[in-house]
């Protein structure tokens, strides 16, 4: 197992950082989400989640080809999570939008080189702006939204089934809960017990088209999932201690789906004004470019980023 | 008298299956529709229940496929990937997981209508990089279904024929071969699945009226083995006729046109089946002379490819298996 040097709060900090970075140079990135998710993609990766040392070059490779008879050599981005071995949990990254938060969060626990995610949404790359299974810490495709807990439930019941102690994790979006599949995923994972299931959803309340509220009332989503069935615990998604305790909580028999309320600007509050066109920020003009810029560089205690152009 | 069989998916299932714990038997509300409660009740531990909610059940079994056991996904075809196509496509076929999707009451092989009756399947299967498709057409074929599919290296579609089928072979099904019931000059003959049962009842009076006919019937459809087919194709001086359980579009009658245009064969083509058209409910033999997919209807499409008319009609052709709706040796009428 990597040893954890840094604190989950400073890997929080360099995610948001990164995404920042990464969104200034090429004026466009999935931000909102380096602000909901970031401690929860730095507490699984830095203390929660069992992983061996990564099986795959810290420099991705390039793409080479997709599953087939043809490709005998496939094989998925899954290694930057360490082996598949019976001990160790695996994390399903459900929406895979997120990618680029992800990909940041391997790079700060040291399991992805920084050159890794220069090479995001670069043609040829395997480092995909849709995390594909082919890319760095994804394991199966999950950009069709409601897939990933079902997956993680077949996965859970099999490992289960052989006695394997490791875990299986898969990070959410409430966006997800909209999908039926989403409910009969956790209808099945109730029904046949599994418990060696982990979900943490990041409940940001936001969608491509704004705010979830307005796109699709969802309600009371910890009602619902204990009315499934499920153990559910709701927290403060930037809390880490709460964290630290959901995951504690009993579920025997049960699924546990920790429910992390967040703020689509938490560390960032100037992208505050961005509302509700926060799913992919693109800026608008050079003017507001720079204005994030500072502003945001400022928020976050580093330096402006220096433009190519 | 052509023996019949009843249910032998249920016994070729159990013989395949049971006491392997690296496959499982899922099932989604249609247990005994597919003839996997007997499984069920005897191997509780190789048996997962999930319920109408087959787009779970799609992704849940590529999870377990990861984990490396080899999920038999039972319900009927039509629930199997109009639903769960988006499931289907990410979750097992883009991984090649070893999922084999046992797709139940393929065409017309139910009074269900719209909702019940898988028509454009193979044309969607077909579409999918790394599926396999198969296709039963007899006892012997659904005996051996389960082995040859569970044989492949990736996701495998089956069309399975459940209840008192007939046995019209010897020999269990090889993937990627196909079947020469005869080995005439005139005209070539192409089904798959139940329409070969049909093409049988015609040879006789076919045979009489002094026609020579080529026929192969094809269990395996992806892959498939075109230089073979072109040799068959290249010996049929009057042309080629395909007659599927199916929309014509897509299926057996598309594959085998374009096979002939990629290799530059001239032949007459008719294709036979559903032509750009949805059934509707009714028995079997009801529904294969009413959309054209039955004996006759053959024998009418080889006329027209001889431009000549051989006085045949249905008092020529071998009798019609008559089946009870309500028969036995189903679960229920559909």
């Amino acid at each position: 197992m990597l040893t954890n040097a840094r604190t989950t709060e400073e890997v929080a900090l360099g995610i948001r950082r990164r995404v920042f970075e990464h969104t200034i140079r090429n004026n466009g990135g999935y931000l909102s989400q380096a602000c909901s998710a970031a401690e929860q993609l730095a507490w699984l990766y830095n203390e929660e989640l069992k992983l061996g040392a990564p099986t795959l070059p810290m420099i991705p490779l390039p793409f080479a080809g997709v599953p087939s008879a043809m490709n005998p050599g496939y094989h998925t981005g899954a290694g930057y999570n360490g082996p598949a071995a019976p001990e160790f949990d695996r994390l399903f990254i459900a929406p895979a939008h997120y990618a680029l938060v992800a990909y940041a969060a391997l790079v700060e626990v040291g399991r992805m080189a920084p050159e890794g995610l220069e090479m995001f949404n670069r043609d040829g790359s395997s480092v995909e702006m849709i995390g594909a299974e082919h890319s760095p810490g994804m394991e199966v495709h999950n950009g069709t939204l409601g897939i990933g807990l079902s997956t993680g439930a077949g996965l859970a019941w099999g490992r289960r089934r052989r006695g394997e102690a490791g875990r299986t994790w898969v990070f959410m979006s409430d966006g997800e809960v909209q999908e039926g599949q989403t409910w009969e995923a956790v209808q099945a994972a109730v029904h046949h017990g599994i418990d060696s299931l982990f979900a943490i959803m990041d409940v940001n309340g936001q969608q491509c088209d704004g705010a979830m509220a307005s796109v699709m009332e969802v309600g009371d989503i910890a009602a619902k999932f204990r009315c499934f069935g499920a153990a559910c615990v709701e927290i403060d998604g930037h809390d880490l201690n709460a964290m630290r305790d959901a995951a504690r909580e009993p579920h025997a028999g049960r699924p546990l789906i920790i429910l992390a309320r967040t703020s689509p600007w938490q560390a960032m509050p100037s992208l505050r004004e961005r509302f509700p066109r926060l799913h992919y920020v693109r800026f608008t003009s050079e003017g507001e470019r720079a204005r994030m810029n500072a502003s945001i560089a400022a928020e976050l205690g580093t330096a402006m980023i220096t433009c190519a152009e | 008298m052509v023996e019949m069989v009843n249910r032998p998916y249920a016994k070729a299932f159990e013989a395949h299956a049971a006491g392997n714990p690296d496959i499982l038997c899922l099932s989604a509300d249609l247990t005994s529709s597919c003839e996997v409660d007997g499984f069920r009740d005897r191997y509780p531990d190789q048996f997962l229940s999930l319920g109408m909610a087959e787009q779970n059940m799609m992704s849940f079994a590529g999870g377990l496929a990861l984990g490396g056991f080899r999920p038999f996904l039972h319900t009927f075809g039509v629930f199997m990937y109009r639903r769960p196509y988006d499931q289907l496509v990410a979750s097992v076929a883009y991984p090649r997981r070893r999922v084999r999707l046992m797709a139940f009451l393929p065409g017309v092989t139910t009074p269900g209508g719209m909702t019940h009756q898988a028509i454009e399947d193979i044309a969607v299967m077909r579409s999918i990089p790394n599926m396999t498709i198969l296709e039963t057409g007899d006892a012997t074929e659904v005996e051996s279904i389960c082995e040859a599919a569970d044989g492949i290296d990736g996701p495998v579609w089956c069309r399975v024929l459940r209840g008192s089928v007939p046995r019209l072979f010897a020999s269990p099904i090889r993937v990627g071969e196909m079947r020469v019931l005869s080995e005439g000059s005139d005209i070539l003959v192409v089904t798959a699945g139940i329409t070969t049962e049909e093409a049988l009842r015609a040879r006789a009076a076919l045979d009489r009226a002094g026609v020579s006919i080529r026929h192969l019937h094809l269990h395996t459809i992806k892959p498939f083995d075109a230089k073979q087919f072109l040799d068959h194709a290249g010996s049929a001086r009057h042309g080629v006729i395909t007659l599927e359980n199916h929309v014509t579009e897509g299926g057996i009658g598309s594959l085998v046109a374009e096979t002939m245009a990629d290799a530059g064969l001239g032949r007459r083509l008719i294709r036979l089946g559903l032509r750009d058209t949805y059934a509707h409910g009714g028995s079997r033999p009801y529904l294969m002379r009413y959309y054209g997919l039955d004996a006759l209807a053959l024998v009418r499409g080889i006329e027209r490819l001889m431009g000549q008319a051989f006085g045949i009609d249905e008092s020529h052709l071998d009798a019609a298996r008559i089946e009870d709706v309500h028969s036995l040796v189903k679960a229920e009428a559909l």
